[in-house]
């Protein structure tokens, strides 16, 4: 069945802001399926709220809508643009609600949008449990096969549930039903658990009801992805363990591709119920998952969840197999059946195949608990990874040691050295799963423990266990450096690094010993068919085994260094600025190169650059990688700007083994990033920085703190995403901190500017000319991150002479530096004066806003920049405009504001105030004629909007409460009614707002039993909070009441404003919403506006 | 101890011995299955070749009873990477290594299956040996050995693999049907597809005449997959015949399917490389859909794919074919409940997306 003709136009929805559990693996699927349907002829309308993405990218759609994914705004696009189609299957949960919510509306109908790749139906019988349940009863009956539901009892009684556990056998799950979180339910290993939390949970429920159900903890888990198509053809794309059983969500877990403890039996079972399940629920075309849990012990499987769509498995499927389930998904979701459309990799066979693998798929989670003190460390079946690192290689052991080390974090690999803690203690902390699970396990092997004790404390497979024994003994086998010795370790996927620390030696001398004896990796291809066919796409790892699979070209190399998995600080926007380099790059006429190891992204689609490599970034992959293309042909430079601090930091190392590092020279790197020769650059061009210090020693730190006067911002050199920073009022806190710091790199201080106004910029520069990409001005004070800071373009209160010595600081630091390529500094402007915090000479996290809010591709300038190129040379060319830049926006132009998204509501109990470390995982931009209405949108598309009546609670600091007053009245204007703890509303109603007051938390309810502040929000009886902390963290009073405020915004979902600037920015918002002037307009449109 | 497997162009891989310590010799071919290591193993089909597994990791959950498809472990021997150390399955009941030693089975673990999978992709499938103990002889005895060991083409194997003496099958449940089962390698799980479908199928051995089936006046007869060339089974070729021509509704597999095409006058030729794994992609010709199955062979039949052809029997079709090559994978008489298949429906190991060509066997026995 060819391509569908009736349908000419398709509206696709993306995910929206990068969030743990959803993160850019939308990306790629939604960028690959907009690249698919434009290709097949159709008109493309793209619906995301996330600039970072490259799916939003003006080139992937006809008209692309960085706009809030709600029903109202996709309603109004919907209007103005008349899809004939709705393709919600690519965006995640979120696109899929959001198509849920416009078939209930009747938007759809209205409008006769026919929804495609999956209907409503489907949608929902994944998505309801009972519903799913019947379907796997029904398919387990009908075909005679091996599936279940967990089983479970619902219960009024203690009888009952007594007598229910008894049939279920503990331990047993109890699940009081419509309880607020899952609140009251737990894990009953016995009869006294039982009374106590069913006992409780009966108490909770509204309904006096609980649901017991059989523990399925411990159990094996798997997850098959699946494609169907219109002629109901079915293939399985792939089959992925978890190497930690159930009880940890799969995207916490490590885990394995394809499955490797099961029969052929089992497999076939699974795939058979996979199918059957698909069938009865509906999924008529594209791609979705099932997982699988199988008793260990008996081979009894249990069916937990499918999803009629993409997902992240999906994603590291694709990666995995080479198998691009987002692109076919698209295809057939226009018409096409599988034999229709041809394997990309082999071009000679059709995808209507399962891919068969010759190698081991590892992925590995990666966390940041560090950025969330108080955050309870516990894996559980609530994601909490923020990024995850895949690796390929020819054995399990391989594999799994090139994943450990793609996460780039100290501690992650496997370790020989140093001292091992007792067995019992190792065993009792892997009995409670945590981030770096696996390496207790090998801990735990060094002191002594056997397969046995290990599994009994983990339920992790005997197979996965041995292996980590295989390695072990590979490891003790390293007593003196020999060829037979060092291959072996290599081939059981041991780094230069490991095998030094075990040995002795540094790093370099091993690289060198190793060279000598001749032994290096060969690069084998991701081919889906384990060789069976020759491929044509190359998609290549590395590995220890016998032939090398390298094609040869003709054209000159670039090779450019992604960045990694993605974390706190370091994620989307750099692989967005790195598939820029690539897409221009290769264009310009030079074959494009990738090196990255993370599969969630564009960049690790084998159809991104001329060749992928699927690779740690670490400096012996890379240089081997360099090795090897410069085997086939001269390497024209390598790429360390864009990927972030990743690749960043491996320059120097680069460049001394001689490696062509393009753009700016690492010794440049180092003047931005080294305090004191920094300095210099500035005293030079003459420009002030906030008096600093830098120390090694809690002496030192009290002596330059006392020199320059408290509040002071500490931090230690070389970091991204302020990481460990933190402002500082008094000793006693400085003390502590240089306790805490680590010593191996010193300690940087700066005078903290209270109350500054803090600009982010993003320039370009090529040696003889200065393009100023984008000027932003922040919304928060300055000591909030700036990656976690609300921003503006083109700045709202700076005039033309601000920008104009902006422009000039700009171009001093970026001659000074010596950059070529892109440059970020980051301003405060305080009393009139300029000062220069930080210059980065990279891209940074904002130059895929910058570029979406100027309609300049910055980076790709910056790629042709680094290339060789001139700023002069690419405005003939027409990729800069003409004359001016980001610092010379006509006045009436429209306003991006860019909003961070933090995790907040996945880390239960911590404090959600921001400061200089960031903790934001994604970002939104909201667009429009004026900041008011910009501004709500970016709110609107980061928090689901800010609400227009309702009741008001304010509760600020002391030194906000003259600038609180203006904007709290508006609020009251607007009909809200204010509610205000005692100073606070003391403080309006001399200002003439009438304020109530409300008791707070340390208050505790009234004698009439007046409820406290808290009690009011979890009631659902607030509908805005603003709250500026006051007090020192961790300290009782108002400190504590501001942050069990703010914890009770979290547990309902109410926007809290933490600001005295936000909560301004948020009234005009507010207004602009109440006037219903929030309209829709498409980057096309926001560009020819630009570009007149 | 090493071991070493060489191949007859000279090319040699070196390792370390798995299973049994010894020499062995056959043709040397590759299957891409990731799962069903110990049917393949017991698959009489595999009866003198060498099989390489492309899935590195292999015999991760051990051996079990239920699992193998024949008495025996067939193939001549065995090229893995990374045998499992230990195993895991709750249905194990003795490791891989054990059992092939068991088995008299030689075998190799050694680094570049990718490579010889990539070699024979590209020179075809050709003899080879492992050779594994203290003291082996220099290389170049070694590839003479290899090139004096027999060829495959021109094999009649089917009467050393097939049963000596007939036995039955019992139908699970009610019995619909009689099947007469010429074995020609047959796999444990064919018979007991049928059987579960009502079938009592009496599995008769390779040396069976036409006289002697019809004699059981079954419902349908079957000719099961075996192993060498089916260019020297004249002997099943003519039983087949006498078969027909007293028109009896008649199923094929795999060497079933390639009797059936000499039986009605086409030609069989050797693969390059052959199918052998449990991911190819077949189309039924006439639903449009694809299945996706279990292969295992090196020679196929030559029929024309442009539409039907003129046979002794009556007109006949290529019903399947394979997308990845386009290689014929099932023929039919269009007036005639006849037909065949070049791959394994009955699976083990593989997929069961083709377990309705067993329905419409029985269908066709019942019309």
């Amino acid at each position: 069945m060819p391509k569908r003709t009736d349908i000419q136009s398709i509206m696709v929805i993306g995910s929206g802001p990068i969030v743990i559990g959803q993160a850019c693996e939308f990306d790629y699927s939604g960028t690959q399926a907009c690249r698919v349907l434009r290709a097949e002829g159709f008109r493309v309308i793209l619906v995301n709220s996330n600039p970072a993405t490259i799916m939003t990218d003006p080139e992937f759609a006809d008209a692309t809508y960085v706009e809030p994914i709600t029903p109202d705004i996709i309603e109004k696009i919907i209007a103005k643009e008349r899809p004939d189609a709705l393709l919600p299957t690519l965006g995640g949960q979120t696109a899929l609600n959001a198509a849920v919510a416009l078939h209930e509306s009747g938007v759809l109908t209205r409008y006769d949008v026919e929804l495609i790749g999956a209907n409503f139906d489907a949608i929902q019988a994944g998505e309801n449990r009972e519903k799913f349940k019947t379907i796997v009863a029904k398919v387990a009956e009908e075909h005679g096969l091996n599936a279940e539901s967990a089983r479970s009892v619902i219960c009024h009684t203690m009888d009952e549930c007594l007598a229910g556990a008894e049939k279920l056998g503990y331990p047993v799950v109890v699940r009081p039903s419509f309880t607020m979180g899952g609140a009251g339910s737990g894990f009953a290993h016995d009869e006294a658990d039982l009374r106590r939390i069913a006992g409780a949970g009966l108490d909770a429920s509204p309904t006096t009801e609980v649901l017991l159900e059989e523990s399925i903890l411990g159990w094996k888990e798997f997850e098959l992805e699946v494609m169907r198509d219109r002629a109901d053809n079915v293939v399985i794309v792939c089959s992925i363990e978890n190497i930690d059983p159930m009880g940890v969500h799969t995207g916490d877990s490590v885990t394995v591709a394809p499955a490797m403890t099961l029969t052929d039996r089992e497999y076939q079972n699974m795939r058979d119920v996979a199918i059957a399940v698909i069938r009865e629920v509906g999924v008529d075309t594209g791609g979705c998952n099932i997982q699988f849990a199988v008793d260990p012990a008996t081979g009894r499987m249990i069916v937990i969840e499918m999803n009629p769509r993409v997902s992240r498995s999906s994603a590291l499927a694709s990666k995995a197999t080479g198998f691009p389930i987002a692109k076919i998904a698209a295809k057939l979701a226009v018409g096409y059946t599988l034999d229709e459309v041809p394997n990309d990799i082999t071009k000679e066979t059709p995808a209507s195949f399962e891919p068969s693998l010759d190698y081991v798929v590892v992925k590995v989670p990666r966390f940041a608990f560090e950025k969330f003190a108080g955050a309870d460390q516990t894996l559980t079946t609530h994601m909490k990874s923020v990024g995850e690192a895949m690796a390929i290689g020819r054995s399990f052991p391989e594999a799994l040691q090139k994943a450990l080390r793609s996460l780039e974090k100290k501690d992650s690999q496997f370790s020989w050295t140093g001292p091992v803690a007792s067995k019992e203690s190792l065993i009792a902390r892997m009995r409670i799963p945590h981030d770096g699970r696996l390496r207790t396990i090998q801990q735990a092997i060094r002191a002594g423990a056997t397969i046995e004790e290990l599994h009994d404390a983990t339920k992790v497979d005997p197979w996965f266990l041995d292996q980590l024994f295989l390695i072990h003994e590979v490891a003790e086998s390293i007593t003196e450096f020999d060829g037979p010795t060092l291959k072996r370790a290599k081939e059981h996927g041991f780094s230069d690094v490991q095998i030094g620390e075990i040995l002795g030696l540094d790093e370099v001398r091993v690289r060198d010993l190793r060279h000598a004896l001749g032994l290096r990796p060969v690069y084998n291809t991701v081919d889906t068919c384990a060789a069976e066919f020759a491929a044509k796409t190359p998609y290549l790892y590395s590995t220890y085994d016998e032939e090398t699979e390298v094609p040869s070209g003709d054209r000159p190399k670039v090779i450019i260094l992604g960045s990694g998995p993605n974390r706190i600080g370091q994620g989307i926007e750099f692989d967005y600025a790195c598939v820029h380099a690539s897409f221009e790059l290769a264009a310009a006429g030079f074959e494009t190169v990738m090196v990255n190891c993370n599969p969630e992204t564009v960049s690790t689609d084998y159809d991104t650059s001329d060749r992928l490599y699927f690779e740690p970034l670490t400096l012996e992959d890379v240089l081997e990688v360099v090795h090897a293309e410069q085997a086939t042909g001269p390497v024209a430079g390598v790429i360390v700007q864009l990927g972030g601090q990743t690749p960043l930091g491996l320059a120097q190392a680069l460049k001394d083994a001689g490696v062509p590092v393009v753009g700016t020279p690492p010794e440049s790197i180092h003047l931005a990033e080294e305090r004191g020769a920094f300095g210099r650059v500035l005293a030079e061009a003459g420009l002030p920085a906030p008096r600093h210090g830098t120390a090694l020693s809690v002496d030192e730190a009290r002596t330059i703190a006392e020199e320059i006067g408290y509040p002071v911002l500490v931090r230690p050199s070389y970091v991204l995403g302020g990481a460990g920073m933190a402002i500082v009022y008094d000793d006693d806190t400085l003390t502590t901190y240089m306790g805490k710091a680590a010593t191996d790199h010193p300690v940087l201080i700066d005078k903290f500017l209270d109350d500054a106004i803090e600009i982010d910029v993003d320039a370009l520069y090529d040696g003889e000319e200065l393009y100023l990409g984008g000027v932003m001005e922040h919304i928060e004070e300055a000591g909030i991150h700036s990656g976690d800071s609300a921003c503006a373009l083109p700045p709202i209160t700076l005039g033309s002479f601000d920008i104009k010595r902006i422009r000039t600081a700009t171009e001093a630091i970026a001659r000074g530096v010596g950059v070529r390529g892109l440059l970020n500094v980051q301003y405060a402007m305080a009393a009139n004066v300029l000062y220069v915090l930080e210059a980065n000479p990279r891209a940074s996290r904002t130059i895929p806003f910058v570029s979406k809010a100027t309609a300049v591709p910055l980076a790709k300038a910056a790629a042709r920049v680094m290339m060789g190129a001139t700023i002069a040379g690419l405005r003939e060319e027409g990729m800069l405009p003409a004359s001016g830049d980001g610092g010379t926006l006509p006045m009436d132009s429209p306003i991006a504001v860019k909003e961070a998204v933090l995790p907040f509501d996945r880390f239960r109990g911590v404090d959600i105030v921001l400061g200089p470390e960031m903790r934001s995982t994604g970002e939104v931009m909201g667009v429009d004629a004026g900041f008011g209405s910009a501004y709500a949108k970016s709110q609107q598309a980061a928090y689901g909007g800010l609400p227009t009546k309702g009741r008001a609670f304010v509760s600020v600091a002391n030194k906000d409460k003259r600038a609180m007053i203006f904007p709290v009245k508006a609020l009251a204007e607007l009909g809200f009614e204010i509610l205000a703890t005692e100073g606070t509303a003391e403080v309006l109603r001399r200002n003439g707002v009438h304020a109530k007051i409300v008791r707070k938390q340390s208050d505790g309810p009234g004698a009439d039993g007046e409820p406290t502040i808290v009690r009011r929000i979890l009631d659902g009886e607030v509908d805005l909070i603003v709250n500026t902390p006051f007090g020192s963290p961790g300290q009782s009073g108002p400190r504590l009441d501001g942050y069990e405020i703010r914890t009770a915004a979290v547990l309902r979902g109410i926007a809290c404003i933490t600001t005295v600037q936000g909560l301004a920015a948020a009234v005009q918002g507010i207004q602009h919403i109440v006037r219903g002037d929030v309209g829709v307009r498409s980057l096309q449109e926001h560009a020819q506006r630009l570009r007149g | 101890m090493t071991a070493i497997l060489v191949l007859e162009d000279g090319r040699v891989f070196e390792g370390v011995p798995y299973g049994a310590v010894g020499e062995t010799f056959g043709e040397m071919v590759f299957n891409t299955g990731m799962t069903g290591y110990q049917e393949t193993l017991t698959d009489p089909s595999y009866h003198r070749q060498i099989v390489a597994m492309t899935a590195p990791h292999i015999g991760n959950t051990g051996v079990n009873d239920e699992d193998p498809e024949s008495g025996r472990v067939w193939v001549a021997g065995y090229v893995v990477r990374e045998p499992a150390r230990v195993h895991s399955n709750w249905r194990a009941n003795r490791s891989l290594d054990d059992y092939l030693r068991e088995q008299g089975v030689v075998g190799i673990a050694m680094r570049g299956t990718r490579a010889l999978t990539r070699h024979l992709r590209e020179r075809g499938a050709m003899r080879a040996g492992i050779f594994s103990g203290d003291a082996l002889p220099p290389v170049p005895d070694l590839v003479e050995k290899v090139r004096r060991s027999p060829e495959m083409t021109g094999a009649d194997l089917a009467a050393e693999v097939a049963t000596t003496e007939a036995y039955v099958v019992p139908a699970i449940g009610e019995k619909r049907f009689t099947v007469a089962a010429v074995d020609l390698g047959i796999k444990g799980m064919t018979p007991h597809r049928m059987a579960e479908r009502g079938c009592e199928v009496h599995v008769l051995p390779a040396t069976v005449t036409a006289e002697e089936i019809l004699a059981l006046d079954p419902d349908g007869v079957f000719f099961s997959n075996g192993p060498g060339d089916p260019g020297a089974a004249d002997h099943a070729v003519a039983v087949l015949r006498g078969v027909l021509d007293a028109g009896k509704p008649f199923f094929g597999i795999c060497f079933g399917n390639q009797i059936l095409g000499r039986a009605l006058g086409l030609g069989t030729y050797k693969l390059r490389y052959g199918h052998r794994g449990v991911n190819q992609p077949v189309q039924d010709r006439r639903t449009g859909k694809v299945e996706i199955s279990a292969h295992n062979h090196g020679f196929a039949v030559d029929a024309p794919l442009d539409g039907p052809f003129d046979t002794p029997y009556g007109r006949a079709e290529v019903s399947h074919v394979n997308l990845n090559d386009d290689c014929v994978e099932g023929l039919r008489l269009l007036d005639r409940p006849v037909f065949s298949v070049q791959y394994h429906p009955e699976a083990a190991a593989g997929p069961h997306d083709a377990a309705y060509l067993f329905d419409e066997f029985c269908e066709v026995m019942g019309a």
